[in-house]
């Protein structure tokens, strides 16, 4: 459940024997990572705009409960159905998408804010020892996986939304700075930086100048990957109960609910995992297929 | 070699030592002592201060802190507030159970992943190539936690073959204990396979595109009897390397599967000492944990010389 490190880049296979008149291996390769984009986006899509339309219309209350209907199943009424407490699923569903995204946000706006600018620095440094120090920070930090880190924080602070945005946030710093600093080494040996050295353009002119733009895609997926992570982490988080709290409603917390009646109405377990799955398959095919566009290391290879 | 190793132990040695300094830190940063927080708001004052008196909390920090690192090294890691119980007890007993839900895990997701990352990179531009790609992607998005609840509702509900929760030692009959790791096995094994397939399929292409392959193919081989015969060793450094950082996740993610099938392992008592407030015991078990974790990194890397002879020669 912690941070799966980035993927290494599909390399360029020369295929034996590819049929004659099939597509070869680098359009093959090009349309999967379309088809990763399109889908990745739908679905992220598809949470954004159930949060989205969650703040202006449910199909009931997120607070509502009517013990009367506790444990209906699917009707028109309550296309979801209903949970122990007569609360509709759908709205729950809905208002769960809020909490998935807002600690994605925050939490890879912290990872963000604070790698990013490490990772340049310790690739930019001339100072070794001082990169080096930054790196050892960074492994460190490797040793507190995200849902962890995630635990402790609820320990200490007690539990609830903020702590669990800010300990997946903290805990995804590693991967920025990682994926910073090897894209600023990269565009640190360049021809075009040496030039800018060259002409006497200070150090943070250059990191905003020619690494941040040429690292920016490195980053934005990056940051699809991180949310995929922080999206599992506070559900799993939410299911042991340690994450958001009720009366919020949370997807991790619609499964644990759920779990007393696995056998009579699973479908109170299936619907909120069905729609972590998707927010975390759709974030992690949306870096996929930015990847295949946005990484410069793999462009002219495919 | 010898210098290699003693510089990486020595760095693990380092990164253990600041991993507690952190753990301890941490459970500082509260308003209130632990005594305080282990007696709750509504407690006297007196209440408290005999409390900090009792476990030696009004000292200095430091002193508190080298007596708690002092004890683990002697494996001893205090007392409960909240139970006055001693700990290490408490997680020598759950770290077995955890131990051995995990390590039966990895096992069977690498026994998967293998083969299946290796078939995915033979047959990447046919349709089972993709089918293997789609599931491992679908695969990698359900978190443990969810494949155990859906494990449940099929094979403990559904067709009634293997119980639902709870746990059976070994020495209790091999038959209930082996039936009650099957399950939350299977929840961690099949989500950690997903994902370890993806890499085995990239180390696979790797490998696949190198002059050696080439060669062997060239002497007669089979394309699959070279990969067999010269590629895998090759493929099997980024691997392991995952493995290895995946091992840890697990360890991780166990906590929450053990709360799906009651599982009486260290992710419980963690659990189960966040909600009573249990400061002392949350420490020593989020070290254990971390340790866990520098220790099972440092195993990967003792591993490189092994499988890599470039790195025995200190190419």
């Amino acid at each position: 459940m912690s941070s799966v490190p980035a993927e290494p880049a599909e390399p360029a296979v020369a295929e034996p024997a590819a049929p004659a008149g099939a597509a070869g291996p680098p359009a093959l390769r090009r349309r999967r990572a379309e088809a990763s984009l399109v889908i990745g986006a739908c679905l992220v899509g598809l949470v954004v705009v159930l949060a989205l339309v969650s703040f202006a219309w449910t199909p009931y209350e997120a607070g509502r409960a009517v013990p009367a209907d506790r444990l209906a199943g699917a009707s028109a009424a309550h296309p979801f159905g209903t949970d122990q407490y007569g609360r509709d699923t759908l709205t729950w569903v809905m208002c769960g998408a809020r909490i998935a995204l807002a600690v994605g946000v925050v939490s890879v706006a912290i990872a963000l804010l604070i790698g990013v600018p490490l990772g340049v620095f310790a690739g930019m440094t001339r100072r070794g020892w001082l990169g080096a120090l930054v790196m050892r920070g960074n492994d460190l930090l490797l040793a507190f996986p995200a849902l962890l880190l995630a635990i402790v924080f609820s320990a200490v602070f007690g539990p609830g939304t903020g702590p669990a945005m800010a300990a997946v946030g903290i805990a995804s710093i590693p991967g920025f700075a990682r994926v910073a600093r090897a894209g600023t080494l990269q565009v640190m040996s360049s021809e075009y930086v040496l030039a800018a050295r060259a002409a006497n353009r200070r150090p943070p002119a250059i990191a905003l100048a020619h690494v941040l733009p040429n690292i920016g895609g490195m980053i934005i997926v990056q940051a699809s990957v991180s949310f995929a992570l922080a999206i599992l982490a506070e559900a799993g988080l939410s299911f042991l109960g340690l994450g958001t709290q009720p009366p919020t409603p949370s997807w991790g917390r619609m499964l644990q609910d759920s779990q007393q009646f696995l056998g009579s109405r699973p479908e109170l377990a299936l619907w909120p995992g069905l729609f972590i799955a998707l927010a975390v398959l759709g974030f992690n095919l949306l870096g996929d297929g930015l990847r295949d566009r946005l990484d410069p290391t793999l462009r002219g290879r495919s | 070699m010898p210098g290699f190793l003693l510089n990486r132990a020595l760095q693990y040695l380092l990164t253990a030592a600041a991993a507690s300094v952190i753990v301890f830190a941490l459970m500082q940063l509260l308003p209130g002592s632990a005594a305080q927080v282990a007696l709750g708001t509504e407690a006297t004052p007196e209440a408290v201060r005999a409390l900090e008196a009792q476990y030696g909390l009004d000292r200095p920090w430091p002193v508190r802190y080298f007596e708690w690192v002092g004890g683990m090294l002697h494996r001893d890691f205090g007392t409960s507030y909240v139970t006055g119980a001693p700990i290490a007890p408490v997680i020598a007993d759950g770290i077995q159970v955890t131990l051995i839900v995990v390590i039966a895990s990895i096992a069977v997701a690498l026994a998967l992943a293998v083969p299946l990352g290796a078939l995915a990179a033979l047959y990447r531009s046919r349709p089972l190539g993709a089918v293997i790609g789609a599931a491992s992607q679908v695969g990698i998005a359900v978190p443990s936690f969810l494949a155990g609840i859906l494990l449940v509702m099929v094979f403990a509900l559904g067709l009634r073959v293997l119980p639902a929760s709870g746990w059976a030692a070994p020495i209790e009959g091999l038959g209930a204990f082996a039936s009650h790791l099957v399950l939350p096995v299977t929840a961690l094994a099949l989500v950690q396979a997903a994902i370890l397939t993806r890499y085995v399929r990239s180390a696979v292409l790797e490998v696949m595109g190198r002059d050696f392959l080439r060669t062997a193919r060239a002497a007669g081989r089979t394309r699959t009897g070279a990969l067999v015969r010269h590629g895998l060793r090759s493929a099997a450094i980024p691997v392991v390397t995952v493995a290895g950082v995946q091992l840890a996740a697990l360890l991780v993610g166990a906590v929450v599967v053990e709360q799906v099938f009651v599982l009486p392992g260290i992710g419980s008592e963690l659990v189960r000492a966040v909600s009573n407030r249990d400061l002392v015991t949350v420490q020593g078990i989020v070290m254990v944990l971390v340790l866990a974790v520098l220790v099972l990194n440092f195993i990967v890397d003792l591993l490189y010389p092994v499988i890599d002879p470039r790195v025995r020669r200190g190419a």
